[in-house]
């Protein structure tokens, strides 16, 4: 597979995954909010830029809509959502002969659906053209799009190198976005506020699950019962739950080894090392264990080795030197 | 002077149908009578309500919008991405009509193809005088590079897209040979699809011949032309990316023929040797449909300032290690100016008459040919020798008298860099235009491959000037397309 073609389908699937975790992010908040008094509302909000990794020039004004739009709809900002979604169709544009008909179908589909409103129905339009108070229609058609873009992509493309440079994208930054998430909730997961109502905390941990889909998942396992150190658990180390860190981190690793598979890299050792000891960490390690260290630098400790498997991913498939490449 | 079809023809989409001296395709023009084979198209027509044939140009419109067949128009910052306008009504050639053109077709490439040979070789016909060595070698598309240098199967032209026009006799003419990169292929197979899907008992009724084989004769094309000893050969189609105009059309048939789309970015030589880079290290890579130009493809033979192009690719191919479809300097056979000796370029090679006549030419290098223009600005067409796509013309008719004194003096200070032609009405076919049908101007481009042989698919794209009385149909100035039947009998 061409190198210039692995980039681009990692980044289109980075980019919608991103595309749908702000969107969930900022559904779940516009839900919960209409709960609380206005004390929680700085901190919630301050809490949601956290865990999109705090955009640049975004700030929180007191407005959660004005802030809303800005996450959606500016594209002067490279985060807000539908920056994500131009970007991914874009990425699916300069491999459009490598993606099924259906997947570039849906994909830009939803891209006019969210660039030229006046092509739509009009409800949709008016919540886009004017950025009606709210928004939570647009969120869901988003959501739904991505889903039906994610489900088309296992059924009509082959699964074969390209496909799992797709998958390699999307747990990639799952594994990313969910670390980020519990950094961004971890003060408030364990150390509640004195003030708060009876029946809050409850709120704020099944926002926080249900940012990340959990809450249904979770209940499964574990009953309606919520404590921190479940949901940490959960969310953290879940060999089954397709948001968890481990499950994504499990699925990167399967990826990278078909796509070594695939092209016979007896020069991958850096990557399998990196990926492999990522994933023996979460494997074999103890809730407890983790619970016990100082766990923000965990999980930043985590969201770092993405990074440097991105890297040499990079290094690996897409920007090597033609020297080297001539000699091996 | 504009007459109405036959009083038999009342129909209310009929209301602006009106003939004038101009060929049509739907009606005989001097009975004023329904050319036979489009009585069951405008029945069927006829039984349609409005209402609903709107609702099928609709769905036709979205198909190709969600699809993103699309065109870049350049020059502009905003919505750049357009779709090409589509005309739901079939235009229909019939099997005489076109076992001609597929002949004459034939005739042309075949002839062109040995003038290349023979002009980069041993130059028979520049000694013989049958085409002077100045209009040659004056030629901006000339390469010099290409001089002495062998090409696979002696097939400078693999692919090719020429443009027809009817006079107003109905007899098919040459307006054009497009022998660098001609585009719009892909909308033929895309127009097709949405036509079968919009009127698919219209379309059974008629024997309509097929052509969706085309991906697969181009890709047998490429294959034939390989260099030696490499039997699996790795096909590539190289674009210049995503920002151009046609590159809709490149993907389309990359992933039609299953292979890779490259850039030049993709591409590295190395030894004399092409390669792409791909997540297994280095592929080595035989033969490259190309569709960019000359101009851009090698920066160190070619322009230096091109990114679109290879480093060292010219190298290997005049290494023989790659093949490049088409071959380098295969423009300077479609110059306007030479165009005009395209005629006797077939009789002196094929020892044939041309089966397909060319649309007469004044050159002005000749002076009495210039004066002879120069008096009659306001009557010819004129054309810059290297421009396409409809830029660079003055349209004498239709053009003002500042225009006119202004390519006046562009005659005047280079005469090799234009010709001039007749305006000619070219043919007429039914368009819908809201809810009537109106008769709007035609061309059409039929698609020639020479591999090891010459292949043709029937039909072509026909492009439309889709407003009224323009005899421009190029998609850059407000031109569309329309489906094109070639009956089976």
């Amino acid at each position: 597979m061409l190198s210039r073609v692995a980039d681009s389908l990692y980044w289109m699937s980075r980019y919608l995954e991103r595309a749908e975790h702000t969107t969930r992010l900022l559904d779940v908040n516009l839900n919960l909010m209409l709960d609380e008094g206005p004390t929680g509302a700085e901190r919630r909000w301050q809490r949601v830029l956290q865990a999109l990794g705090k955009p640049k020039d975004i700030e929180w004004t007191g407005d959660p809509y004005a802030l809303t739009r800005a996450l959606i709809f500016d594209t002067g900002n490279k985060a807000s959502i539908l920056s994500c979604i131009i970007a991914a169709r874009e990425n699916s544009r300069h491999v459009r002969e490598q993606i099924s008909t259906e997947q570039w179908q849906r994909l830009n589909s939803l891209y006019l659906q969210v660039t030229r409103p006046e092509m739509q129905s009009n409800r949709q339009a008016e919540a886009l053209l004017e950025g009606a108070s709210q928004p939570t229609e647009f969120l869901q058609s988003v959501m739904e799009a991505v889903h039906q873009f994610q489900g088309v992509t296992d059924s009509t493309m082959n699964h074969g190198e390209g496909w799992q440079f797709i998958q390699v994208g999307r747990y990639i930054e799952r594994a990313s976005a969910t670390a980020l998430l519990l950094e961004a909730y971890h003060q408030d997961l364990w150390e509640l506020p004195e003030h708060i109502t009876e029946g809050n905390e409850y709120l704020e941990w099944m926002g926080l699950l249900r940012s990340a889909t959990a809450f249904e998942a979770y209940c499964k396992v574990y009953t309606a019962d919520l404590t921190p150190d479940r949901i940490f658990e959960f969310l953290l180390l879940d060999e089954e739950f397709p948001h968890s860190v481990r499950f994504s981190i499990d699925n990167l690793q399967g990826a990278l080894e078909k796509i070594q598979g695939d092209s016979g890299k007896s020069r991958a050792e850096a990557l399998r090392r990196l990926s492999g000891r990522l994933q023996a960490s979460l494997n074999f390690s103890s809730v407890n264990e983790i619970l016990n260290q100082d766990v923000v630098s965990y999980l930043r400790g985590i969201q770092a080795q993405c990074r440097g498997v991105h890297e040499t991913i990079y290094a690996l498939y897409v920007d090597y030197s033609i020297q080297t490449a001539l000699a091996g | 002077m504009q007459t109405a079809p036959s009083k038999q023809f009342e129909h209310s989409a009929l209301k602006n149908y009106l003939l004038d001296h101009a060929y049509d395709e739907m009606f005989v023009s001097s009975s004023r009578e329904l050319h036979p084979h489009c009585e069951p198209l405008l029945e069927h027509f006829s039984s349609l309500p409005a209402d609903e044939l709107q609702r099928r140009k609709q769905a036709a419109d979205l198909s190709f919008l969600n699809q993103g067949i699309t065109f870049t128009v350049y020059g502009r910052e905003e919505g750049t991405e357009k779709i090409f306008p589509y005309d739901l009504i079939p235009r229909i050639i019939t099997a005489a009509e076109w076992a001609k053109v597929e002949r004459g077709l034939t005739q042309r490439i075949t002839a062109l193809n040995l003038f290349l040979k023979d002009i980069y070789n041993e130059g028979r016909i520049l000694d013989d005088g049958i085409v002077p060595r100045e209009v040659v070698y004056s030629c901006k598309q000339y390469r010099r590079q290409m001089a002495g240098l062998q090409v696979p199967r002696n097939v400078y032209i693999a692919v090719c897209g020429t443009d027809l026009i009817r006079l107003e006799n109905g007899e098919f003419v040459v307006l054009e040979d497009n022998l660098r990169v001609p585009s719009g292929v892909s909308y033929m197979l895309t127009n097709r699809r949405v036509m079968k899907r919009i009127f698919p008992q219209l379309f059974r009724s008629y024997n309509v011949r097929p052509i969706e084989q085309y991906t697969q004769l181009l890709l047998g094309t490429l294959r034939s032309l390989a260099p030696e000893g490499r039997p699996e050969p790795n096909i590539v189609l190289l674009s210049p990316g995503v920002f151009n105009s046609a590159y809709f059309e490149h993907a389309y048939l990359a992933r039609q023929m299953g292979i890779e789309l490259v850039e030049g970015r993709d591409l590295v030589t190395h030894d004399n040797v092409v390669y792409m880079r791909t997540t297994n290290g280095l592929r080595r890579v035989d033969v490259i449909y190309r569709r960019v130009d000359d101009d851009f493809i090698d920066p160190l033979a070619f322009r230096g300032d091109s990114i679109l192009g290879v480093a060292g690719l010219f190298n290997a191919y005049r290494a023989g290690n790659v093949t490049l479809a088409n071959a380098f300097g295969t423009g300077v056979a479609d110059d306007k100016a030479l165009y005009a000796y395209v005629p006797e370029i077939i009789k002196y090679y094929l020892s044939e008459e041309p089966i397909l006549k060319n649309v007469e030419t004044f050159l002005l290098t000749r002076p009495k040919e210039r004066q002879h223009v120069l008096q009659n600005l306001d009557k010819l067409v004129v054309k810059a020798v290297g421009e396409s796509g409809g830029y660079g013309m003055l349209i004498g008719p239709q053009s003002t008298k500042a225009q006119q004194e202004e390519f006046a003096r562009k005659i005047e200070a280079d005469p090799r860099n234009y010709i001039a032609q007749p305006t000619i009405s070219f043919s007429r076919a039914p368009c819908l235009i809201g809810d009537v049908l109106e008769p709007r101007h035609v061309d059409l481009r039929p698609y020639v491959l020479y591999g090891d042989k010459v292949t043709i698919v029937p039909g072509g794209l026909t492009r439309v000037a889709l407003t009224s009385g323009s005899l421009v149909v190029n998609s850059s100035q407000g031109g569309g397309s329309k489906d094109t039947w070639v009956l089976s009998q």
